[in-house]
């Protein structure tokens, strides 16, 4: 027998352990079964039995150093707390400027916009019925249309998400809007959020303006754009949300996220690109569910296996290049219709999972998010939540204080050998791009949907209000926003006058330009993109010209 | 229980209209009517009214089912107008999703046959989906009978 120190020490551990093993068993009688939404199986007790400090350097660090399971910068929040960012979008430009700035009063430090469906499904304005306009986001399909959108808004200070996908007109109309405004394009910063077309592909079906083999020449003519002509802006944002948001478990929305991080990566090296040049601006955005440990691990776990894939896989040698930044948004697929105020308990719980899981960005939902676009003052309280975690909850005093606990480091190395072994499935299927077109990545998110349903169904997943402690009581139902239509008519009665008026002979060869490039390997899209905004050139209109030359995309519906 | 008063299953069109493409919702309620003997026909988001009228027509559909997470139902009282035009006004339209509960009298008046929200329940659901469907093949039946 071993008889070092440690084997000794162990050796107590494990004597001690099955004392309490024997008490636990003999009061809880049948022990029942525990598993997270990944279907990990949760122990009662986690000792040095699961998880040694001996195993520190490797499966820890010290945060800014590989593995960097701990953070990705040396002093993470304590240093600097993370960018409170709030999603919002809503109504006319104008109604998008005013909430903007009253948010960013109450304490937002980044801006967000979202534009409305109609902008998702790649059309303009006067292309849908009246009465869905502005419900779900602003409506923007023009350069004069973002001017007004961040009207004082100072947005070559402050860093800016646009969820914009392919082709990013609206990032185009943004850098149109900063040449009127005398802004450097080296100053702009922030994200082409929903650039990541696979995730809108497999999850919420929210892009098909474009095939999806355009939608992915598209990208990379974007990445090439901004790495020589924005620098400070990341080109990439791999999104999670979508596809746990769907119903995919948080050891699968990991693992797919990853696995597209991997095609885009691997896409851009096909093309030439040196890793390092692109990989500092890759960045990612997952929902934070309320399974509180899970979440943290599935973070710790995400950073590990980031950073040694982007050096051993694509031999990055930058350290900017390993670092998992991301950004967060607690999970609307959580909240609840029923008794609606609760939710704000619960985006207090999500939120910080996602502290202590190491973020770099927060948007905190709403509570009456899971009912309407949110209204002025749900919006501010979600902002107080931030603050409140921030400067009064002392969150931020210690860096990844969950480290070290038995049970997070466990769960770590388990949520990461899941995840691992799902993208290696993909892999085996032939990388993202190939898994998505065969359906395979669809088919799970929905079986893994339905298992979490039925779960809701039988109770062995509570959510009070809805399948326990539904009650009684006066819970009243926030009024869902809904524009004026006359201001909705309005705008679109402004935006046909504006088409009037424009030069049309600008708007012709702009066109022309962009369908030739569309066909010619050796010309940058997404550069036409944004000299069709300078000459005031629709969002509709662009779209409409690359879905004519490059195909329009069919989803891949799996039900 | 579907089939009970039916010689053939009920046939119904899940789907969603306008210009939302979350589809978790549309999904598993697809999956509770087919596990429970029904036929559905499931189409990709955001069709257009013209288009769901011709599909209900070809495909013999006895129910609509309408999912909205967004604000997609406030065009919901032009499908009905255009199914009345298309004379295919036996057929029952159903929502679920998120529907404010004040725009729920807007909807009923159009016709739709029934709402529901979140935290509804599988049997709840299929019974009147298989309720509605015998309805509609009745009327349906007495016309041509006529």
């Amino acid at each position: 027998m071993d008889t070092s120190p440690k084997q000794l020490h162990l050796f107590e551990i494990e004597q001690s352990q099955k004392v309490w093993q024997q008490n636990y068993n003999a009061q809880i009688g049948e022990d029942k079964h525990v598993a997270n939404r990944s279907g990990l199986k949760i122990k009662p007790i986690y000792s040095p039995l699961d998880w040694d400090s001996d195993q520190y350097i490797k499966d820890m660090g010290f945060p800014g150093e590989m593995p960097f399971t701990r953070g990705i910068y040396p002093t993470m929040h304590r240093g600097r707390t993370w960018t409170q960012r709030q999603l919002i979008g809503l109504g006319r430009p104008q109604d998008y400027n005013k909430r903007v700035l009253s948010i960013l009063k109450a304490g937002a430090s980044a801006i967000s916009l979202i534009p409305c469906n109609s902008g998702f499904r790649g059309l303009d304005c006067d292309e849908v019925p009246l009465p869905l306009l502005g419900t779900c986001g602003t409506v923007i399909n023009t350069t004069q249309h973002m001017t007004d959108s961040l009207n004082d808004v100072p947005y070559e200070e402050i860093s800016t998400a646009l969820n914009d996908p392919s082709p990013f007109t609206l990032f185009a109309f943004l850098l149109s809007a900063a040449k009127r405004r005398g802004v450097p394009l080296e100053k702009i910063s922030g994200t082409s959020n929903q650039s990541d077309y696979i995730s809108h592909c497999v999850a919420n079906h929210m892009f098909f303006r474009l095939s999806l083999s355009g939608a992915r020449r598209v990208l990379l003519d974007h990445i090439e754009f901004c790495t020589k002509n924005v620098p400070k802006w990341n080109p990439v944002s791999v999104v999670g949300q979508h596809i746990q948001q769907a119903g995919a478990t948080p050891a699968e929305a990991m693992a797919f996220t990853l696995s597209t991080a991997i095609q885009y990566a691997e896409d851009c090296i096909d093309r030439g690109m040196e890793p390092d040049d692109f990989l500092p601006r890759f960045t990612f955005f997952f929902d934070i569910s309320i399974s509180f440990f899970e979440e943290i691990a599935k973070f710790r776990a995400g950073r590990k296996i980031w950073a040694r894939l982007t050096r051993d896989r694509f031999g990055a040698k930058d350290p900017r290049s390993w670092r998992f930044k991301f950004h967060g948004q607690t999970s609307g697929a959580d909240l609840t219709m029923q008794q609606p105020l609760n939710n704000i308990a619960r985006v207090g719980v999500q939120a910080m999972a996602g502290i202590f899981g190491g973020l770099q960005s927060l948007h905190t939902d709403s509570y009456d998010e899971a009912i309407t676009t949110p209204s002025e003052e749900t919006a501010k309280i979600a902002i107080a939540t931030q603050n409140i975690l921030r400067e009064e909850a002392h969150l931020c005093d210690v860096i990844d204080p969950l480290g070290g606990s038995y049970y997070v480091e466990k769960m770590t190395n388990q949520m990461e050998d899941e995840i691992v072994s799902i993208i290696d499935r993909v892999d085996r299927a032939g990388g993202m791009y190939a898994a998505v077109e065969a359906g395979i990545i669809q088919r799970d998110i929905g079986n893994s949907a339905l298992r979490f349903q039925s779960k809701i169904e039988n109770g062995e997943q509570p959510l009070v209000g809805v399948n326990c402690y539904e009650g009684e009581g006066n819970w009243a139902s926030p009024p869902p926003f809904r524009p004026p239509p006359d201001t909705m008519q309005e705008h679109v009665d402004h935006f046909l006058q504006f088409k009037i008026d424009r030069d049309q002979g600008a708007v012709n060869s702009a066109l022309e330009n962009l369908a030739r490039a569309a066909n010619s390997a050796n010309e940058n899209i997404f550069e036409k993109v944004v000299m069709a905004a300078d000459a005031e050139v629709t969002h509709g209109e662009i779209i409409a010209c690359l879905r004519h030359e490059m195909g329009a995309g069919d989803p891949v519906i799996i039900a | 229980m579907s089939k009970k008063n039916l010689k053939y299953p009920a046939r119904v069109l899940v789907t969603k209209i306008g210009l939302d493409g979350h589809d978790r919702g549309s999904r598993i309620v697809a999956a509770y009517l087919r596990d429970a003997g029904m036929e559905v026909i499931y189409t990709p988001p955001w069709q257009a009214i013209d288009s769901i009228v011709t599909l209900a027509l070809q495909e013999d559909i006895d129910v609509i089912g309408l999912s909205s997470l967004a604000t997609d139902h406030l065009i919901v009282p032009d499908l009905m107008k255009s199914l009345k035009a298309a004379n295919l006004d036996h057929i029952k339209v159903i929502i679920g999703g998120i529907i404010p509960e004040c725009e729920h009298g807007m909807l009923r008046e159009a016709g739709v046959g029934e709402i529901f929200e979140p935290g509804a329940q599988r049997e709840e659901i299929v019974d009147c989906v298989a309720a509605l469907a015998a309805k509609a093949r009745q009327v349906k039946q007495e016309f041509e009978g006529v």
